[in-house]
């Protein structure tokens, strides 16, 4: 058990700088996730956690210590890589414990954490298998078995579950937060699959061009976005970001079609001010097929026609034109509508979001 | 009339089999039954002399034969362990380089570019007792004042054929341990330094396990070759002195060319071919385990 900080961490590939400074704090027992797109810097700072990538600036501590300069071996931690990475040569009971056997435990010492592991994690038949044996989900369950053994203070977790099937995916989600809740570690888990970040952790730090755009439990980042980036990217469909201009008390967008000033945002923002307007699907719905968690006041109703369905059985996803773009909106309780259509939708503004056009910050307090 | 026709396939094959025949099938059947005669070069008649299994007897009963034999062997064994472990260590370094490896991978293979005859003259000079480079050395760093017969004592001259076979063949092993480094997944890797292994018991359990393959195709390679070792020898030491680098087919061509007694030769022959089968499949089912080992899938 332990905590992990990161103090203005950077990671250098020769003169291109990868990563830039980044601050977090890991409380114990503590399940964080990164999240961002590739290239985020995400696996490359999960790869110094774990020792694999050297540290190029800034301090990396693990239960207070500074570890920057210490190999892998003598942080103490286990890691589920997205290849599994499992020994070839090795059946799972060897696999699984080989960390034990070269920390010079005796054999009959490892046996009973090995079964113990399988037992949680229903290895306990394939423990005479190799891993070329297994399907993919079996050998993921291998890997983290592996990861259990050792007993590690920190697990990391780098796209564990990307290289298998949806199904199995949630199968595996649903194992990872049990194992969690059972062995009480700190978990540092790297992902690109943002449902994955949202169920699992505890905090999700979300990651872009090798800086923190902004941690939060997932609540926060999904209801308050601190940037337009944040806001785009968590949330599935996205949520609908388009430019406009604060006139009058009202968002004027590009085309001139024009919306309330959400009251929320009365106070901060001036006159002529470049703003990015977002809303997510789910408070943008046919009148009627929607709930709005504000008051009534703050529902704006609108007649829009619709480009596009794209029916998914409990609801539909409705792709509109307004303000010259698409905006996607959520029915609930679908009924059939036809492209073309015209019909009142309502626009929940309590949940609208306005960040500044240039910084890209959240203009709300 | 019509005629018989042979069928189809046969006729196709024809060809293929009339050409093996002549260049394969014959010649080992001649030389076979001519292991069972006393025949020699001069007397062409002697060919068609049948003595049975008497030359097998003779040589299976020769001392000098079995010397060689066990020459060989010894040969082999040394030869191949020696460039195994520096091929690897070689490999290692070559895959560690993150600039330059194709031209280090080229350079490693110069050696196995120069004909054996010539490396044999290469090193029978440089271990000339008066005017090769080794004795030069060692006087000149004063380790010696005395010239070391290095080709004319017996133990010496082996050492100094060693030397040469090793020198002119490591790369096989390095090319083939390279491949084989080369192609394995780096993540078992990084677990394992994860697990908590040293750089050397990454080696030892993860790096090793997966390479082994590779090393028993080149040694599979290299035994074949080192046990029909001719050329270096002929030309450094000529299986002197006193035969005391007599290889197996040194003694073959001698009793053969020589002594000119083909006869006598090619049952050595046979006998030698089967030390090599053996080896062969030996490395062989170590290589297949290996794989299974690892679950290539190649």
């Amino acid at each position: 058990m332990a905590t992990v900080s990161l103090e203005k961490l950077v990671k250098r590939y020769g003169a291109l700088e990868v990563v830039h400074g980044i601050d977090l704090e890991v409380a114990d027992r503590e399940f964080i996730a990164l999240v961002g797109p590739s290239g985020c810097g995400k696996s490359t700072t999960l790869r110094m956690i774990a020792g694999l990538e050297p540290v190029s600036g800034g301090n990396l501590k693990i239960g207070g210590r500074i570890v920057n300069d210490l190999p892998p071996r003598a942080r103490n931690l286990a890691m589920v890589f997205q290849s599994y990475a499992l020994y070839p040569h090795m059946t799972v009971r060897e696999n699984m414990g080989f960390s034990l056997k070269i920390a010079g435990q005796k054999p009959e010492e490892i046996a009973p954490q090995v079964e113990e592991a399988a037992k949680t994690l229903d290895l306990t038949h394939l423990l005479d298998r190799r891993p070329s044996q297994l399907s993919g989900g079996q050998r993921q369950r291998v890997a983290m078995g592996r990861a259990i053994v050792r007993n590690p203070d920190v697990f990391l977790f780098d796209e564990p579950l990307s290289n298998l099937d949806a199904k199995l995916r949630t199968q595996m989600r649903v194992e990872i937060k049990k194992l969690h809740a059972k062995v009480q570690s700190t978990v540092i888990y790297v992902t690109h699959d943002q449902v994955e970040a949202m169920t699992l952790a505890d905090r999700i730090v979300i990651m872009r061009d090798g800086y923190i755009e902004q941690v939060g439990t997932p609540e926060d980042v999904f209801q308050r976005p601190q940037s337009k980036f944040v806001a785009g990217f968590i949330g599935s469909p996205p949520m609908n970001l388009k430019d406009a201009e604060v006139v009058d008390g009202q968002l004027v967008f590009t085309n001139g079609d024009r919306l309330p000033l959400p009251a929320r945002f009365k106070d901060r923002v001036t006159a002529g001010q470049k703003v990015t307007f977002g809303l997510r699907p789910d408070d943008l719905y046919p009148a009627g097929h929607g709930i709005h968690s504000g008051e009534d006041a703050d529902v704006h109703k609108q007649d829009l026609r619709v480009i596009l369905t794209e029916p998914l059985g409990n609801e539909t996803l409705v792709f509109s034109d307004f303000a010259g773009a698409e905006w996607v909106g959520r029915m609930l309780n679908p009924r059939r509508l036809s492209p073309g259509e015209t019909l009142p939708f309502c626009f929940d503004l309590s949940q609208a979001h306005l960040f500044d056009r240039e910084s890209g910050r959240t203009l709300r307090g | 009339m019509k005629g018989w026709r042979p069928p189809a396939p046969f006729l196709l094959l024809l060809p293929a089999i009339l050409v093996l025949a002549a260049v394969v099938i014959i010649p080992l059947i001649l030389s076979l039954y001519s292991s069972f005669t006393p025949f020699r070069l001069t007397q062409p008649a002697s060919l068609f002399t049948l003595i049975g299994f008497r030359n097998y007897v003779r040589i299976l009963t020769d001392i000098e034969f079995w010397t060689a034999f066990g020459r060989t062997v010894l040969l082999l064994t040394v030869a191949l362990n020696v460039e195994m472990l520096l091929g690897l260590g070689l490999a290692m370094l070559v895959e560690k380089a993150t600039r330059g490896q194709r031209l280090l991978r080229t350079i490693m293979m110069f050696p196995m570019m120069f004909s054996p005859i010539l490396v044999g003259f290469q090193f029978k000079f440089i271990f000339n007792d008066n005017i090769g480079l080794v004795n030069n050395a060692l006087q000149s760093l004063g380790l010696t004042d005395q010239a070391i017969p290095w080709l004319i004592d017996g133990s010496l001259a082996f050492f100094a054929i060693l030397v040469a076979e090793i020198w002119s063949s490591t790369s096989v092993f390095a090319i083939l341990i390279l491949a084989g480094l080369l192609a394995m997944p780096k993540e078992p890797i990084e677990a394992a330094r994860v697990d908590g292994c040293t750089p050397w018991q990454t080696f030892r359990y993860v790096t090793w396990p997966f390479i082994m393959p590779f090393a028993y195709i080149a040694m599979t390679i290299r035994s074949l070759d080192v046990a029909r070792a001719y050329d270096i020898v002929k030309i450094m030491t000529d299986g002197g002195p006193a035969k005391r680098t007599e290889l197996l087919w040194t003694l073959v061509s001698r009793t053969a060319y020589a002594d000119a007694r083909m006869g006598l030769a090619n049952a050595m022959a046979y006998v030698a071919i089967l030390l090599s089968i053996l080896f062969t499949v030996y490395f062989y089912r170590k290589l297949a385990a290996a794989r299974t080992q690892i679950a290539a899938e190649w």
